[in-house]
């Protein structure tokens, strides 16, 4: 019967958790600027594929691509 | 691939000038140099996001070399320890996202940076770098290297580091997590089952509803207890008062009916109720981070300027240091930040900034000359007058206008209606309670906190913020910039518009240039263009950068005579540019040219080969659409125009004004803020347009002050608006609009009272049960808030 007790203090719980990251997020400054980090999300990517495919890479990547 | 286009900067190439690299074409040498850069550091992504994004880097030797001063660069940091530093620099150039790729890619150019984050918004980015390796004039030089050039003013110097506020967002978000919470828990209460079930829980529900209550009830609202305090205190009832009164009044009656047991109060409406409010008020607050409306000369002096010691050595002061009597260095494109008198022989200085007129101002030896100008040209020397605050341009700024806040001398619509609105609610309530209180006691006091709770104007309250709010986009859209909404409510109550003259009706880009007489072929084009070149007379300049580019030719025999002309021997031929006078001597009496009609044109004339050909004539010219936008603006409002010039072009711009505009001219910045303020001494509601830094004062005064600007990113007074100069035509849509956005308030405000009546009659008869108040409140919301959206939006579309 008292279950319900315990399930809505839970319930509470994880709504306080939830709320506490977003004060979280608002003080680092995620709010501030809402536009650039949407685009900065698209750089990543394209960056680390750069980075990663020094020419030896890319030179051993496509020697197994005529391979196969 | 477009060949006509530089990869780099995206501008057209002229075919003489085209630079092929990797095989890529670009306009000149300065955005193959950038290109270079990117390719060496493998950055060629760059042109992958965004096509032709760059800018041609300026030349800006010198610029910086106040940075090399240990004190400026502390006052300039964000934040120093150790060998890290942090600097935020604002670049107006940030415009797509190969601008914010690359400036976050910086440490791959500059050893010694350790990462950098661009804010699109603001166009600013944050460099950290390690103070150790690298310096803060690297730093910019390489920024400005790649086209990137920081704006770096004396704004910065004061302000390194500025706090946001976060609270709105703060109470939105409690907001919302009450609201959500309660709804949720509050359901079983909704379908009133009548189970044996639910029944015992109830007061565990219902206590647990008042706790998530607590802190919507004292943090998210309490910003309208302050300011309901702050409305009955100074006796002006505003709408927080009745909104205060209203929570208030359901958050007592809600805590008595659980602990009476009545039933279960109304928290779910009361947070619902803060939480449309506060959004309504965030849907208001549409900010332009990118724009500054705040601005005074701070944003336009320099930090720094070069002073000439005793010993002729030359050093980077800070603006604030310098003395009466100092000798100061001023520098091609270099700001004037304090009057003074001139060492140099000449000078020509671009006053621009101040009054809106672009063609420079010839000085010699010993003139005085006013802060707020550029040197053009040669280095020069100027002697120290007063400090930077004395000058004739800054004392302006020590008005009493500038101290002033601007939201206390305006009563917002809304306002206005609630005092009415206050009173007769309060009038209702208590003849329903006396009435009542003859019956049952009990029910009186239901009936008088049902009446209070269901008249809260949340749905008045709401009206404005959103009709503005959305107003303000769409003509932000539109490059209309407005610094709040309540600018709106001010612009439809405009019965008087002020123009300032030069630089806003008239515009000041430099291809007003026309050419009158007979027709220059192109090898003359070049030779003259090649002439010009080796001249620093200003309107020299001005026609070297008019005139296409072109081939270049070797010229003989240059001779600059002050104050006449140039002439030089170019190809076998003799050209002379210059005065009338210089140009029309020693001709034959057959090839004398018609003299000049007016004498307040400025022109240069061309003679070639002691033949008279014709002259370059230097226009003021009206923005397009001038004379329409007057004509439709004159049917409704009394048109003034004000100008710091002398009258010469009186008889032009009677022509071009419809009749009975009033022109005033020799205005000084002072007796234009004066203008204002006795015109508004009269009774008069006015609008000010203006431009420069001399208008600042009178755009502080009125009551709106529009500013107009050619580039909103950099330059433009403190104001209440920024217009895009292209949009200046529009004025008068913005104008209608704003009128039309009044209605709109006005025709919800009817809508809004027609539920408060339908909501009375609930309160009134005793029969508000929390179930209706929780259907009445978010409905009203709802359709009010769709109501402005939609019918704003019909009359931005319809009046177009």
């Amino acid at each position: 019967m008292s279950v319900i007790y315990l399930l809505i203090t839970i319930s509470i719980f994880v709504a306080i958790a939830f709320f506490i990251a977003f004060v979280i997020a608002v003080k680092s400054g995620q709010y501030d600027d809402d536009y650039t980090p949407s685009v900065r999300m698209l750089f990543d990517d394209e960056l680390a594929k750069k980075e990663t495919r020094t020419p030896e890479v890319a030179n051993s990547i496509q020697k197994i691509e005529t391979e196969e | 691939m477009d060949t006509q286009n530089c990869f780099h900067c995206g501008l057209d190439i002229v075919a003489e000038a085209e630079i092929v690299f990797d095989e890529k074409t670009f306009c000149c040498n300065g955005c193959k140099t950038v290109y270079e850069i990117f390719s060496l550091n493998d950055l060629t992504c760059y042109y992958d996001f965004e096509k032709s994004p760059g800018a041609t880097p300026q030349d800006i030797k010198g610029k910086y070399d106040f940075l090399d001063n240990e004190s400026i660069v502390s006052k300039l940091l964000e934040f120093q320890e150790d060998t890290t530093a942090i600097v935020s620099l604002s670049i107006p150039h940030i415009h797509c996202s190969s601008c914010i790729w690359i400036l976050e890619n910086l440490q791959r150019l500059q050893k010694g940076i350790s990462s950098s984050q661009v804010n699109f918004p603001e166009k600013k980015v944050r460099i950290i770098y390690n103070s150790s390796q690298v310096s803060l004039s690297t730093i910019v030089y390489l920024l400005s290297s790649i086209g990137y050039e920081p704006y770096i003013s004396l704004e910065n110097y004061e302000t390194a580091k500025q706090n946001i506020d976060r609270s709105l967002t703060y109470k939105v978000g409690v907001a919302f997590f009450c609201f959500g919470n309660i709804m949720l828990l509050s359901f079983p209460e909704y379908f009133e089952v009548k189970e044996f079930w639910l029944d015992s829980y109830k007061p565990f529900f219902r206590w647990l509803i008042f706790a998530l209550s607590l802190p919507s009830f004292l943090y998210s609202g309490s910003g309208y207890y302050v300011s309901a305090y702050k409305s009955i205190k100074s006796k002006m009832l505003n709408i927080d008062v009745p909104i205060a009164l209203g929570i208030i009044v359901m958050f007592s009656r809600s805590v008595a009916d659980i602990v009476f047991d009545y039933g279960s109060g109304f928290f779910d409406s009361l947070t619902g109720l803060i939480f449309f409010m506060l959004l309504g008020k965030m849907f208001q607050i549409k900010t332009y981070s990118f724009l500054s409306f705040e601005r005074d000369f701070k944003s336009y002096f320099p930090v720094a300027v070069t002073r000439i010691n005793a010993d002729t050595s030359e050093e980077s002061v800070p603006v604030y240091d310098i003395q009466k009597g100092d000798r100061l260095l001023i520098r091609n494109q270099e700001l004037i930040p304090v009057d003074g008198i001139l060492i140099s022989e000449k000078a020509a200085i671009d006053y621009s900034f101040v009054t809106g007129e672009a063609i420079p101002i010839n000085k010699n030896s010993g003139d005085k000359v006013f802060a707020g100008g550029k040197q053009i040209g040669e280095i020069i020397e100027m002697e120290v007058l007063f400090s930077v605050s004395q000058s004739y341009l800054t004392q302006l700024w020590s008005n009493a206008v500038f101290q002033k806040k601007v939201e206390q001398r305006h009563k917002s619509i809304t306002d206005t209606i609630s005092r009415y609105f206050t009173a007769v609610l309060l009038f209702v309530a208590f003849t329903a309670f006396s009435y009542w209180v003859f019956i049952d006691v009990n029910e009186a006091f239901n009936v008088f906190t049902a009446i209070l709770i269901v008249a809260c104007p949340c749905a008045l309250a709401l009206t404005a913020p959103f009709t503005l709010g959305n107003i303000l986009r769409i003509i932000g859209k539109q490059k209309f910039y407005l610094k709040n909404a309540m600018v709106i409510e001010q612009l439809a109550k405009v019965d008087t518009i002020v123009f300032d003259k030069t630089g806003t009706i008239t515009t000041n880009k430099k291809s007003n240039i026309s050419y009158e007489g007979k027709s220059l072929s192109e090898p003359n084009l070049i030779l003259i263009k090649s002439i010009l070149r080796a001249s620093n007379h200003p309107l020299s300049r001005m026609l070297y950068d008019f005139l296409p580019e072109m081939g270049k030719v070797k010229i003989n025999d240059f001779e600059e005579i002050t104050g006449k002309g140039i002439q030089a021997e170019v190809e076998g031929h003799f050209i002379k540019i210059g005065s009338e006078e210089f140009c029309t001597s020693s001709l034959s009496v057959s090839s004398t040219p018609p003299s000049e009609k007016v004498g307040e044109r400025t022109s240069v004339h061309i003679q070639i080969d002691g033949e008279y050909y014709g002259k370059y004539v230097f226009k003021n010219q009206y923005r397009e659409g001038l004379e329409q936008l007057f004509k439709s603006l004159n049917a409704k409002y009394q048109i003034k125009v004000l100008s710091g010039d002398n009258a010469g072009e009186k008889a032009a711009l009677e022509a071009l004004l419809p009749a009975g505009t009033e022109l005033i001219f020799n205005q000084k910045p002072e007796q234009k803020l004066e203008f204002i303020k006795q015109l508004q001494d009269s009774g008069k509601n006015v609008m000010m347009v203006g431009d420069g830094l001399n208008d600042a004062g009178a755009l502080a005064q009125s009551n709106v002050g529009i500013s107009i600007s050619e580039n909103v990113n950099v330059f433009s007074p403190a104001c209440d608006a920024i217009l895009e100069a292209s949009q200046f035509q529009k004025l008068d849509y913005f104008l209608k609009l704003s009128k039309k956005a009044m209605r709109v308030i006005k025709m919800s405000f009817a809508l809004s009272l027609l539920y408060n009546i339908v909501g009375l009659t609930f309160a009134i008869t005793g029969n508000l049960q929390p179930l209706v108040a929780a259907i009445i409140m978010p409905l009203s919301t709802i359709t009010i808030v769709s109501f402005v959206t939609l019918m704003s939006n019909y009359y931005a579309r319809k009046l177009e």
